[in-house]
């Protein structure tokens, strides 16, 4: 008899009857073959291991997150909020203590979109990481956080929703953003100024082998969680790295997937990406579950797994122990980083443009942060849409000083009805959405 | 007329169902080590004086297999399998006589790695050199291509007496399970053969000379000849007789709870509609999980007899049985005693309940009276914890489609058919108690004769369709066919039903009432890059577990009288 090490659940939704379009890689057929292998090796016959039905999660548990525009059922399908439900079932169960470790294995996926939401962009509607955390962070006694985006795309969305937190340490590791969607992710974008140095990018090189991402994990990834400190850890684990995906040019792999769940220990994990949906996904998804649970893994091997095939070049080598050294620095020097970034003018404000793919949509934002040492800082998102939406979006953060909630409020209550089509508050502090009224 | 026999662990019960509803029911103990000798008493006694070819059916319900497992008489078996990709198959080891070989197929049914016939070889001769004469032979993903099984097969069988193959025992995905299960088909195969054989002949010596019928587990039945390829499907079908013996007194297109309330557990499963929920996977019998069909159940360890002491200053009951009632001689208190001091049981030695509740009344310092209506709410407690427990696990069943978790069904059942010694003086209490409506089923001291006497013939068959390779197969039925490129769901249901009506009738069903349904129907295409290369088909039927046609006159008198 098998018997998991660590009490393990897994809520598995494959969501058999949702597509984004009949032949898009988010189709009916994705998980198909991974529940063929999970079945197959009788997962939930184990000792130890559990499926939980998820539960989905309620609009007020999006509205604690995103400014979905113009409403949350527009840009939601029932799919994203039993997606989000399975994270959530997990993240409940872990915290419960009913299960050591668990695992969303769930889509749609969630790691790209953004704290306001007009449409899908890679494929994602709705975070589901981020919806999950912050109703654990309302339901239970937890504070710091720790998600690692294992996704060969960078998790721009989770970055932009964490930018600004400081009890939040984002990171990200995935292929180069110059040589893969969405094109960003790189070193230097680490976080606002009330959050500096709690995001952070590791961009690797095309063709990373095994070696490359279990360094990049044991050297960079681990040294700054034990430090950190979280509560907990939260995986997005998307399996696009593996050498068979279709959509992307990295040479991870079953057993590296394995091997890296095994060293990160993740309380959560949640299923991104991962379109190799024969080759990989079968394979890959059966050794994380074996990895958090505890049970030898070394027999899981993709019938064409050949590691001299897929080993990564010198260079790329050489190119991971620099950029590590790169992350493992601004870690350290986040401190002195953040004086130099307050030395700039208007450090609190940014603009930027945001490309939907997934629906071709164009967004123009205009942020403002309250700088504060003292909580994450009142946000103010203004943001026009290339579908004629002309938004004001106001966060007030959980723990918000009191400096900070007036900010808050004071932008929101002065907001010109005239200039704007919606006008929203998510108050963090009440756990609070409201709409204001406008002509 | 048909006869009903339920072997339990102390007595055995049979019954004669006729056009007058129930013709005769007899009781013969059990003799554990001589259950021949049951079942043969049991049929005579019933059979006595009755003109042979009145009987239409005989259907047995015996813990033969069960007790052989649970009692390790069973004799070596040599078990080869091969894996490919996974969880290391050292840890599925069932027996001693385990060779994991070469050789894997994937999910799609592709050959991984071939089967190497000089390791095969090799096995058979030191199997042979042991002596062993049946052998499983089981390979990963062997439902979506059976071919190594098959080969591994022809490799060996002259040299064996029964090869059983798992892609034969069910079409469910579950490698461990489908190891289990085969590994139990071949080790109870020699004793079920022999047993059911001697039934057979003794019976037509007496004239009785029609296929007898054996209960299994999911509360259907099937004819002794078409159980020699799958003996393990009659084990522990104790429950289900049990069970189908209520079906006739559930209420159409409600859900009902059925209770059996015993001296030592208390068993409950749940109806749809007169239909039985069954297990989506299989039963676990000792330390093997299977792919043999079962109802869903849920047992607690509290029934009449169950010991009644104080632990941690609180009453507490179950789930050790030390013997039976105080009131009957029985060593410690137990519910049943509290209904003899109710005034409830009159049938035994009050006074010795009464002794037995004082030493719990003077502790919990009030009167004896009291002590028996807390012992009776206690039981009650935990037996509508138990009931909501099975609920709540029925209801939080996984489902895969965004359809089925909005609209899935829930299971609410209103009513309780309860069955079972204690049962007419707990179902009165437990109505006060909670809000679902009691009834005691009539004749329920033989409801497991009755349920195994009136169960229909179940089976289900498990289709599978891969139009990019251009085959289907129910691998069960040794079925498999090439197809064109059109093949739809549409096709393969019709295909399944086919070979479902097949199986269910040479199994003994009746062809003119054949309740067949579609559990499960999906079908995904196949994309690689932008092009759609195929149909991935699944398809699942079954016969539907019920009582058979024609009896409802019969069941009417059963519930009148
Ligand atoms: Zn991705
Ligand atoms: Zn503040």
């Amino acid at each position: 008899m098998i018997k998991a090490k660590h009490k393990t659940g897994l809520v598995f939704f494959p969501a058999f009857d949702w597509a984004i379009s009949p032949t898009h890689p988010e189709r009916e057929e994705r998980l198909l073959y991974t529940q063929d292998q999970i079945f197959e090796e009788g997962i939930f016959d184990v000792e130890g291991i559990s499926e939980l039905k998820p539960d989905p999660v309620t609009l007020k548990d999006v509205q604690r997150v995103h400014f979905c525009i113009p409403d949350v059922w527009s840009v939601t399908t029932e799919s994203h909020f039993i997606s989000a439900g399975g994270a959530k079932t997990i993240g409940m169960a872990v915290l419960d203590k009913d299960i050591e470790r668990g695992f969303a294995l769930v889509r749609p996926p969630g790691h790209h979109a953004n704290r306001v939401v007009h449409g899908a962009r890679g494929f994602c509607n709705i975070n589901i990481e981020a919806i999950m955390i912050e109703y654990l962070r309302e339901a239970y006694n937890i504070e710091k956080v720790a998600i690692v985006d294992t996704d060969c795309h960078h998790g721009d969305g989770t970055q932009d929703i964490y930018w600004h937190d400081p009890d939040t340490l984002f990171i990200s590791i995935h292929q180069d953003g110059r040589t893969l969607y969405p094109g960003s992710g790189f070193p230097n974008e680490l976080g606002g100024p009330n959050a500096v140095g709690k995001t952070l990018n590791i961009p690797l090189p095309p063709h990373t082998s095994e070696e490359g991402f279990l360094y990049a994990v044991q050297h960079v990834i681990m040294p700054i969680l034990d430090d950190f400190r979280p509560d907990i850890i939260v995986n997005s684990a998307g399996q696009d790295n593996h050498y068979t995906d279709p959509i992307t040019n990295m040479n991870f792999s079953a057993q590296g997937y394995a091997q890296l769940t095994s060293i990160l220990k993740p309380d959560i994990a949640v299923l991104e990406g991962g379109y190799s949906i024969e080759g990989a996904l079968p394979y890959v998804n059966l050794g994380i579950v074996l990895a958090l649970a505890g049970i030898d893994y070394t027999h899981v091997k993709e019938p064409d797994y050949d590691p001299d095939r897929i080993r990564q070049a010198p260079a790329v080598t050489d190119a991971i122990e620099k950029i590590g050294e790169t992350v493992l620095a601004i870690w350290q020097q986040r401190e002195h980083i953040k004086h130099q970034l307050m030395e700039k003018t208007d450090p609190g404000r940014r603009s930027r443009k945001i490309f939907y793919d997934t629906d071709g949509i164009q967004e123009s934002q205009k942020e403002q942060i309250q700088i504060c040492s003292d909580c994450a800082g009142a946000l103010r998102i203004d943001s026009t849409s290339s579908r004629g939406m002309h938004i004001l979006a106001v966060h007030i953060p959980r723990n918000a000083c009191n400096a900070c909630r007036q900010t808050g409020h004071t932008w929101y209550e002065t907001a010109d009805a005239n200039d704007f089509d919606i006008i929203l508050l998510q108050d963090r502090t009440e756990d609070k959405y409201l709409q204001k009224k406008v002509n | 007329m048909i006869i009903g026999l339920d072997v339990g662990g102390t007595h055995t019960d049979v019954v004669l169902l006729g056009d007058n509803g129930l013709e005769n029911e007899i009781k013969v103990p059990t003799d554990p080590s001589n259950l021949f000798h049951s079942v043969l008493l049991g049929l005579s006694e019933i059979t006595t004086g009755i003109d042979p070819t009145k009987i239409q059916r005989i259907v047995l319900s015996t813990t033969l297999a069960t007790n052989a497992v649970v009692q390790g008489k069973i004799p070596a078996v040599g078990m080869i399998v091969s894996s490919g990709p996974g969880i290391d198959p050292e840890c599925y080891c069932t027996n001693p006589y385990y060779f994991v070989v070469s050789g894997a197929i994937d999910h799609r049914g592709r050959e991984i790695e071939p089967v190497q016939a000089a390791q095969i070889h090799q096995i058979e001769q030191h199997l042979q050199k042991e002596g062993i004469r049946y052998v499983g032979v089981v390979g990963k993903f062997s439902i979506r291509n059976p071919a190594h099984e098959l080969q591994i097969k022809d490799m060996l069988s002259n040299s064996f007496e029964k090869v059983f193959m798992g892609h034969r025992i069910s079409g469910n995905l579950n490698f461990s399970r489908r190891i289990a299960t085969t590994y139990l088909n071949a080790a109870v195969y020699p004793i079920h053969k022999e047993f059911y054989e001697a039934v057979q002949k003794s019976l037509a010596a007496k004239g009785l000379v029609l296929p007898i019928r054996l209960l299994k587990a999911d509360g259907g039945n099937m004819k002794f000849e078409s159980s020699i390829e799958l003996p393990a499907q009659t084990i522990l079908s104790g429950p289900a007789a049990s069970v189908m013996g209520a079906v006739a007194f559930g209420s159409e297109n409600k859900d009902t709870l059925v209770m059996d309330i015993g001296g030592t557990t208390t068993d409950m499963a749940i109806l749809i509609n007169r239909a039985p929920v069954l297990d989506p996977l299989g039963i676990t019998i000792g330390e093997y999980k299977t792919l043999i069909r079962s109802l869903e159940t849920f047992s607690i360890g509290l029934g009449g007899d169950s010991l009644v002491k104080l632990s941690g200053g609180e009453l507490n009951v179950g789930p050790e049985r030390l013997g039976p009632a105080m009131a009957y001689g029985g060593p410690a208190p137990t519910p049943t005693d509290a209904w003899f001091i109710k005034g409830e049981i009159i049938n035994g030695d009050r006074e010795k309940s009464f002794s037995g509740f004082k030493s719990l009344a003077k502790s919990l310092g009030i009167s004896v009276e009291s002590v028996a209506t807390r012992v009776i709410d206690v039981a009650c407690k935990n037996i509508l914890t138990a009931a909501q427990q099975l609920i709540d696990r029925v209801n939080s069943k996984p489902v895969y489609t965004v359809h089925e978790l909005q609209e899935g069904y829930l299971v609410r059942p209103k009513e309780i058919l309860v069955l079972g010694g204690p049962a007419p003086y707990f179902a009165k209490h437990l109505e006060t108690v909670s809000d679902y409506k009691f009834r005691v089923i009539p004749r329920w001291h033989v409801a497991n004769a009755i349920g195994a006497a009136l169960a229909r013939t179940t089976c289900e068959v498990t289709f599978f369709a891969d139009t990019e390779h251009k085959f289907a197969e129910a691998p069960e039925e040794d079925f498999s066919q090439t197809i064109d490129t059109h093949f739809d769901s549409q096709a393969a249901i019709e295909n399944a039903f086919r070979l479902l009506r097949d199986k269910a009738i040479a199994r003994g069903a009746n062809p003119d009432f054949l309740e067949m349904e579609v559990v499960e129907a999906l079908q995904f295409n196949m994309v690689r890059g932008f092009n759609t290369i195929g149909k991935n088909i699944r398809v699942k039927v079954q016969v539907k577990p019920g009582l058979i046609h024609g009896y409802d006159e019969v069941i009417s008198k059963l519930a009148s009288r």
